[in-house]
């Protein structure tokens, strides 16, 4: 069979002062009619390069240094931006990541769709809205003629993403290209576009190139598979191949990163009574809008909330977005207030405590935030970031300095990080950086929301292993919000499953995992991508994980 | 519209009425403040200044009555719609107002129309050119024009193309002593008007340019933006279509507020250019300390800010469907 698309030696500069000359470098592969063809790689790899190289969406300041990607007779790289263009959306169309930004705001949706037609058809204007109708349908959108009506912010993440894909199939295209389609989409929902895109990929026998950093989606969807590190092509090769025998050790490394689904056998240990933290009835509702004209929009985020958190312990709080997790999480923190329940702290009430008698209380609960990148101060020092809270408690400035060079080497950074700014440090380093702060303050309970989701496996795996350690030499409690179940099934003793604001399930992980009780419970595992990969715990350690998890 | 809309219109309509009530008792004591007392300057004027003329004027007034009556009858006044009378040209202050305000509006309606035209063009090409020639002469003339004070660029511009080129009328609305009619009264009207409503406006053309261009850039770099470019759309239409409508947005709001000086914001311009709108009648009232003309045009200015700032907000609902009317 002839390639569809033929990359060839393909290299891209990118601007000097960069952290390295090349994007990518003398990168080949071929694209066959109608295969998935998945390109994974963690951040920084140039997968998302090459895509936007097919696509001639390069930024002005990055430049295909040589080599050269044939579609159809047309060399890309090099190709006139005018003809370019009637090739954009036509026969090559892609979609990205964030299904939040990438509809304008302002346009109605069907205007979005049939601007396609406009731009590269001759249909009128009945034929323009008929097809883009037939398309919303294609795409499994509900009510359809009111769809078309609709502005983005009415639709939801996946029908954003829908909305998406029926504007890049909108002209059949000969190929798509995925960009992390479905990394900004919760887990039921990203089953259903990969299912989607299946479905429409064969109907229409397209061939798909599926960026992603996700190998349970790789083992979900591919055909073949392509690894990128650094902007090299390391491996090249079918799925099974590639994922059941990878020869590249950067490839054996980041397959050794995924946490099998399976959760490790435990000693169930007896839970260490009292609890260090128990939560009874929390209740939290958010109110928008609403006055003497308008009715309120009422969502309950938190609805009767109860659990007990034990020292040595880790509690896994998962479920989508919008159940309630982060919520909880925040209020347990008093960083939100609750409605009602109580929250008792080694005893103590903190449920309804005032700012000021809280304040003895603050340190012995801390937090570690969801994003690195944004979570510290970019005009402090790591040091003072570290000794602001123990200073805010009163403790002597020296000390408190002394202090943070001990919790650097605690979380394995070099202790000359103390004079330097978080933009020197790379996410992973940020988010040891985060922990160090949270000890600083020799909590009893941390609570973790989302701390490593905006971090790459190998890096996730080594921020999980610290967090692990930690616990058991501090013997600390640790809540842990997360939305990954891979992770959830290897780290939590406990877990609690929420939907909606309520607590469906809550158990021992392993036997959550093995013998969901409740639908929705079932329903989550049941999306977890590539859930028939890697469902013995036995084929790859995981390195780090496995180990603090015995 | 919806009825929820409607609604909402009319419950800020009701809260703009408490909002000038309130502004018109400050006003009242504010004025009163200032040292100065009309019946001197009328009798001053007239050229009498015996104490009991001065009594009589203050009688005529009101002006002899405690400050608290004279405030409850203002303000019931004003609630019957009842502005007063002038004390210097004994004619109700609303019908004054009301003589004055064609004038300042072709003036500051045109500045405010040349301003949002002229703004908006300029950022979309500096935009456009974003780190080219083009680009720094837009900035760096937003920067000049909005940098100086505007009585100052008045002055220069009337010394420059009145005294020394000779093109363009320095005072005034239209040639004194001509009766024009028709269109030459128009071409008459249109030559006045070039000098004040430049002046006016540059000031917003700089404010709106620089906001147009910066919002430009960002909005070009949002997902969409890829998105439509991915469609194969040129670049002209990705332009007009999705930048630029994501990008006025923020415009829209600084065009709010200079609508809201549609009547007040001309003092200084008028004053200068002698154009006989309300700017130079509220200059003219408060050296005269006639209070009441001065209320009334603090009265009617505020209302246009309240009312502008309604009309805003209703046109920001209509232009953004993601923001509803309803809190």
């Amino acid at each position: 069979m002839k390639p569809l698309l033929k990359v060839e030696n393909l290299s891209i500069r990118l601007p000097a002062g960069g952290d390295r000359e090349f994007a990518i470098r003398n990168v080949n592969y071929d694209l066959m009619p109608g295969e998935i063809l998945c390109v994974v790689g963690e951040s920084g790899s140039g997968k998302s390069m090459t895509a936007n190289a097919i696509m001639g969406l390069l930024p002005k300041v990055i430049t295909v240094d040589k080599g050269a990607v044939i579609f159809d007779g047309y060399d890309l790289a090099s190709l006139e931006e005018h003809r370019a263009r009637t090739l954009r959306g036509n026969r090559i169309s892609m979609i990205f990541q964030e299904p939040m930004t990438a509809l304008n705001p302002l346009m109605r949706v069907e205007d979005q769709i049939a601007e396609v037609f406009l731009v590269h058809t001759k249909m009128t204007r009945k034929q323009r809205h008929d097809r883009t109708l037939a398309l919303l349908e294609d795409v499994g959108l509900p009510d359809p003629h009111k769809m078309l009506r609709a502005y983005p912010h009415q639709l939801s993440g996946g029908q954003r993403q829908r909305v998406m894909i029926a504007m890049a199939l909108a002209l059949e295209p000969s190929i798509l290209i995925a960009d992390e389609p479905t990394t900004a989409l919760d887990v039921t929902t990203q089953a259903q576009i990969l299912k989607l895109i299946k479905e429409l990929q064969r109907k229409h026998n397209t061939a798909v190139m599926f960026i992603t950093h996700d190998f349970g989606v790789v083992a979900e969807i591919a055909d073949r598979v392509a690894v990128m590190e650094k902007g090299e092509m390391v491996e090249l090769g079918n799925r099974d191949a590639v994922l059941n025998n990878p020869q590249h050790d950067y490839t054996k490394k980041l397959i050794a990163a995924v946490p099998p689904l399976v959760s490790p056998k435990r000693e169930i240990k007896p839970l260490q009574v009292p609890p260090i933290l128990s939560v009874e009835n929390l209740c939290k509702t958010y109110r928008t809008g609403g006055s003497w004209l308008s009715k309120a929009r009422i969502v309950k985020a938190a609805d009767d909330v109860s659990f007990e958190l034990h020292r040595g312990e880790t509690l896994g709080l998962v479920g989508e977005s919008g159940s309630g997790k982060s919520t909880v999480s925040r209020c347990v923190v008093r960083l939100l207030n609750s409605d009602s329940g109580k929250i008792r702290l080694s005893g103590s009430e903190i449920q309804s405590l005032g700012t000021k008698e809280l304040a003895p209380f603050r340190k012995r609960i801390q937090m570690v935030f969801q994003d690195p990148y944004a979570s510290l101060n970019p005009r402090k020092t790591i040091g003072q970031i570290i000794a602001d809270g123990p200073i805010a408690q009163g403790m002597p400035r020296k000390d408190a300095f002394a202090k943070a060079a001990e919790l650097l080497a605690l979380v394995e950074l070099p202790i000359a990080a103390i004079d330097r700014y978080p933009h020197e440090f790379s996410g992973g380093q940020r988010q040891r950086v985060g922990i160090a702060r949270a000890l600083a303050h020799d909590p009893e309970v941390l609570v973790a929301d989302e701390a490593i989701s905006a971090l790459d496996v190998s890096v996730q795996a080594q921020i999980l292993d610290l967090i692990e350690t930690l616990k058991k030499r501090l013997n600390l409690a640790v809540l842990f919000v997360v939305h990954d179940l891979r992770v959830a099934a290897q780290v939590c003793d406990r877990v609690i499953v929420m939907q909606k604001g309520k607590i469906v399930e809550m158990g021992d992980t392993r036997q959550v995992f093995e013998s969901p009780a409740h639908d929705y419970t079932k329903s989550l595992i049941a999306s977890i991508p590539g859930a028939n990969w890697r469902s013995d715990t036995t084929a790859v350690t995981a390195s780090g994980v496995q180990e603090g998890a015995a | 519209m919806s009825i929820q809309t409607l609604l909402y219109i009319a419950g800020r309509l009701v809260k703009g009425g408490v909002v000038l009530l309130v502004i018109a008792i400050f006003n009242f004591f504010l004025i009163r403040m200032a040292p100065g007392d009309p019946a001197q300057v009328l009798a001053g004027e007239a050229g009498a200044t015996d104490e009991i003329f001065l009594q009589q004027l203050r009688e005529q007034f009101g002006l002899d009555q405690p400050l608290y009556y004279q405030l409850w009858i203002y303000v019931s006044n004003l609630m019957q719609f009842d502005m007063g009378i002038t004390y210097r040209q004994q004619m109700p202050v609303f019908d004054l107002i009301m003589e004055r305000m064609p004038a300042t509006l072709l003036l500051t309606g045109a500045a405010f129309l040349l301003s949002l035209v002229l703004g908006i063009l300029a950022g979309v090409v500096a935009a456009a050119k974003h780190r080219q020639w083009l680009d720094s002469v837009i900035t760096v003339a937003a920067l000049i024009f909005y940098a100086t004070p505007l009585f100052w660029l008045a002055m220069m511009a009337a010394l420059f193309f009145s005294v020394y080129l000779d093109w363009l009328p320095s005072f005034g609305m239209q040639t004194v002593g001509e009766n024009f009619t028709g269109w030459q009264k128009v071409k008459d009207i249109g030559l006045h008007l070039i000098l004040p409503a430049a002046t006016l406006g540059l000031f917003f053309t700089a404010v709106y340019a620089r906001m147009t261009r910066t919002s430009m850039i960002e909005t070009s770099r949002l997902d969409f933006v890829k998105t439509a470019k991915a469609k194969g759309m040129k670049p002209s239409r990705v332009t007009t279509h999705h930048i630029l409508r994501n990008a006025l947005l923020p415009v829209v709001t600084l065009a709010g507020l200079q609508a809201g000086q549609l009547i007040g914001g001309a003092v200084l311009t008028e004053t200068v250019f002698a154009w006989p709108g309300i700017g130079r009648l509220m200059f003219e009232a408060l050296f005269q300390r006639d209070y009441n003309l001065l209320l009334g045009v603090f009265f009617i200015s505020s209302a246009m800010v309240v009312l502008f700032n309604l009309v805003t907000d209703v046109i920001y609902c209509i232009v953004d469907p993601r923001i509803e009317l309803s809190k």
